[in-house]
């Protein structure tokens, strides 16, 4: 074969394999989420139908998502992008953002209408929509106590509770970081829900929230993994705890774990989809995000997690739980029983005084 | 030739002239030798280039770079060098005079035009954070309408974002505007610059690394003596019995070597918890009361007991494997030349396994100080760690150039105080197995 014939063969053979790439060659997106029944939920109520739909595409879970930020970093430092789709929180999604290592979304252009024809922008919650980040779910921080660790005509109702010894006596499990216990430090010291991170913004905003957490210091234990808080309830080990409302969700109701939600200040944070930057399969992500992102879609994640649809139109389809057949609107944090008193975590914040903060709150823990 | 040998009076073998002798096909023996010599180096070299290649590429190379990320500072070279320019004759008293903010718009609005995987400025945003907090939302915030900034610019920046006007923002982009930087080591030692520039303390609620660092040795020190006070008895003990007993001994001593790390950390929270299996035992036999139940986990017990345990295999190994060699008869000899059995085991037997102790105590101890899982699992917050706070870094805050400050400090921590051991009792007498 003379050199010219072998250039016109291969030739010939990338534009049949271009071809047949478009004509729905097998893909396999690696999906990264936080793993446990958060990530199953996302199978049931995504993966699998879209799977069933594009029989050529496969969807590869990867519980990554713990430090998304870290290996969206690594991997694109690397030049080597193997994640097609990455669930992050908005904060983090900001910092890559920032680092231009994830692609901006136009919402309207790449995501679906609400059925009644409200473009995507207006139809996802107030604020929820980041320039890279879509938003999938709103979870909280809750405060979940046991009942059985207090009388019966004295069971804790407030995040106030948490900070008074006297009447509720006891072990308190908070995260070990200082999300979430400052915000309750100052809402529990009488600060209104919306002046929070003004006060927190000040020197003597922080010394007045670090005060008030020593009131409980010696009563507290902390944790560090999502599945701490609710096993540490479980064993009997701390009267509170603050959790993942899903996970205390799944303890209660699934597992029958005898404990109780406490919805005032819940501190309510979104979580949802970026795309990496040079990945393998963009074009099949942005129609996955499409789809999975649509009024129903959202709607049904909220049968298999007690997590709420980040859009407005997605609420009143929330139905039965599929396995437990109970109602999940009563346990969906935006629920309006349940939303009377939420703080909206400020990631803005969090991003610009998170390090300062976690140093104090670091040198807090081991005075 | 052969009436130079003659004349040399020697048989046998041949020299030249000037009297160095050959080999048989005449090449001088000296550099015949050499020649063999480089042969075998090469054979050698080439014998083990493979595992050298593997060492240099992921563990010399990987340190290299880690160290290099601790003194790497790209960030406010690449993002404002007009700004810097600017800079270069101001005092760091007062804030900069308009030209400084006209380089910055320039800088800001150039960067902008650039394709997004190359802007410099969502970098330099989280760089400065490092230094001073909410100074990346003063640059994301400028960013969305810098290109709409009228003349004067220094108005237009403070009404951005307040911290435009404030001269400690200034003082650190002009700092840092060198592409190598101290400011990591500063921070991992619990130090900062003030407003003239001079390394000063933090405040006392913001120190945590020195302090840390001075745990990790001290959680260490008390793991490797806990070590060693359970595995010196096993491993006489291992020693002394017949082979086939000390062989399933030995099973049991290196079962928690075959169960996952993980496995093991949950187990020692179900005995050590507060309801747990010890507590509820000690409550049940009336030992102590409900109320006085021992806080054995979440703390720095928490973090020895359960690394001891994790640990012990490392300091038994060395340990019988010392002791199997040392004769009994020394210490019968001792014993019948008149010595207690305490000072025949002081004098005579103790001081043979040393080597054991050394080699145990220095692996047990490495091994530790670099320990994060386990004192993340069942160390609440005092039984943590120097590496717990690396790992917090290098996942979650995602400022790796002070993970690599503080990895590089443990790094050179632990080669001095290898250096100190050779020093003082030698690397040579170890004895690993």
């Amino acid at each position: 074969m003379s050199s010219k014939v072998k250039l016109i063969a291969l030739s010939s053979a990338v534009s049949v394999m271009a071809l047949s790439a478009a004509a729905n060659d097998p893909v396999s997106l690696t999906i990264v989420s936080w793993g446990g029944a958060y990530t199953a939920s996302q199978q049931r109520a995504y993966h699998a139908p879209f799977m069933e739909a594009n029989p050529h595409v496969t969807i590869v879970n990867d519980d990554g998502s713990a430090n998304a930020l870290a290996g969206l970093r690594a991997q694109a430092q690397a030049g080597n992008v193997t994640w097609d789709l990455v669930d992050m929180l908005p904060s983090d999604a900001q910092l890559a953002c920032d680092e231009g290592i994830i692609l901006q979304i136009d919402h309207d252009a790449m995501l679906a209408p609400a059925p009644d024809g409200t473009p995507a922008s207006e139809d996802f919650l107030p604020g929820s929509l980041g320039e890279c980040f879509i938003p999938q779910i709103v979870y909280s921080t809750v405060l979940t106590f046991r009942p059985g660790a207090f009388p019966e005509d004295n069971q804790p109702s407030s995040i106030a509770d948490l900070f008074d010894v006297e009447n509720f006596p006891g072990r308190r499990a908070l995260q070990d970081r200082p999300g979430t216990n400052l915000e309750w430090a100052l809402y529990a010291d009488g600060v209104a829900l919306d002046e929070i991170y003004d006060v927190l913004s000040t020197p003597e905003g922080v010394d007045r929230a670090f005060a008030k957490l020593d009131t409980i210091k010696d009563h507290i234990i902390f944790w560090t993994e999502g599945a701490q808080a609710p096993q540490l309830l479980a064993d009997g080990e701390v009267a509170f705890a603050t959790g993942y409302n899903g996970r205390m969700f799944d303890a209660i109701e699934v597992e029958g774990m005898e404990a109780a939600i406490i919805w005032d200040g819940q501190v309510v944070e979104w979580d949802g989809w970026v795309v990496p930057a040079d990945g393998p399969n963009v074009d099949v992500v942005m129609e996955y995000l499409y789809w999975a992102t649509d009024t129903q879609r959202l709607a049904d994640q909220a049968k298999f997690i007690s997590y709420g649809p980040a859009r407005a139109s997605s609420a009143p389809l929330v139905g039965q739980h599929a396995d437990l057949g109970i109602d999940m609107a009563p346990h969906m944090p935006t629920n309006p029983d349940n939303y009377f008193a939420p703080i909206v975590l400020d990631n803005d914040f969090w991003v610009d005084y998170g390090d300062e903060l976690r140093e104090r709150f670091a040198n807090w823990m081991l005075q | 030739m052969a009436d130079a040998t003659a004349e040399g009076g020697l048989t046998g073998s041949e020299t030249d002239k000037r009297g160095r002798l050959l080999t048989s096909d005449g090449t001088p023996l000296r550099r015949a030798l050499e020649r063999a010599n480089r042969r075998r180096k090469l054979t050698a070299l080439a014998l083990v280039a493979p595992l050298l290649a593997f060492i240099l590429i992921f563990f010399a190379f990987p340190i290299a770079q880690m160290m290099w990320r601790s003194v790497d500072n790209p960030q406010v070279v690449n993002a404002l060098p007009r700004t810097l320019d600017a800079l270069q004759d101001w005092d760091g008293r007062a804030l900069p005079p308009e030209p400084v903010f006209a380089a910055l718009h320039a800088d800001m609005v150039a960067d902008l035009d650039l394709p997004r995987r190359e802007q410099k400025i969502g970098p330099l945003g989280i760089r400065l954070n490092y230094e001073l907090s909410a100074a990346r939302s003063a640059i994301s915030r400028t960013t969305r309408d810098v290109a709409n900034f009228q003349e004067p610019y220094s108005e237009a920046f403070t009404a951005a974002h307040r911290l435009w006007g404030d001269v400690e923002l200034w003082r650190i982009i002009k700092r840092e505007g060198k592409p190598l930087t101290l400011s990591y080591y500063v921070a991992a030692l619990d130090r900062e610059y003030d407003a003239d520039g001079n390394i000063v303390k933090r405040p006392e609620n913001r120190q945590i690394y020195v302090s840390l660092f001075g745990r990790t040795l001290a959680l260490s020190l008390a793991i490797t003596a806990m070590t060693f006070l359970l595995g010196f008895p096993i491993a006489y003990y291992l020693s002394i019995l017949p082979m086939r007993y000390a062989n399933l001994l030995m099973i049991a001593v290196l079962l928690p070597f075959w169960t996952s790390l993980l496995v093991r950390t949950s187990a020692w929270i179900v005995l050590l918890q507060q309801q747990g299996v010890i507590n509820n035992t000690l409550v049940g036999l009336g030992i102590i009361g409900d109320d006085g139940r021992f806080s054995l986990i979440y703390n720095q017990t928490g973090t020895i007991i359960a690394m001891t345990h994790i640990l012990l295999p490392f300091m038994v190994l060395p340990l019988y494997s010392v002791m199997r060699t040392i004769p009994p008869s020394y210490m019968r000899a001792a014993k019948s030349l008149g010595a207690t059995p305490w000072t025949a085991f002081r004098r005579v037997y103790f001081p043979q396994t040393l080597p054991g102790i050394g080699a145990g105590g220095v692996l047990v101890f490495i091994i530790s100080i670099g320990y994060y899982i386990t004192p993340a699992l069942v160390g609440g917050q005092s039984g943590r760690m120097i590496s717990n706070e690396i790992a917090r870094h290098i996942q979650q805050s995602l400022n790796w150039g002070l993970a690599a400050a503080l990895g590089s400090m443990l790094l050179v921590g632990v080669l001095v105080l290898y250096w100190l051991y050779n020093r003082l009792v030698g690397t040579d007498s170890l004895k690993f197995g």
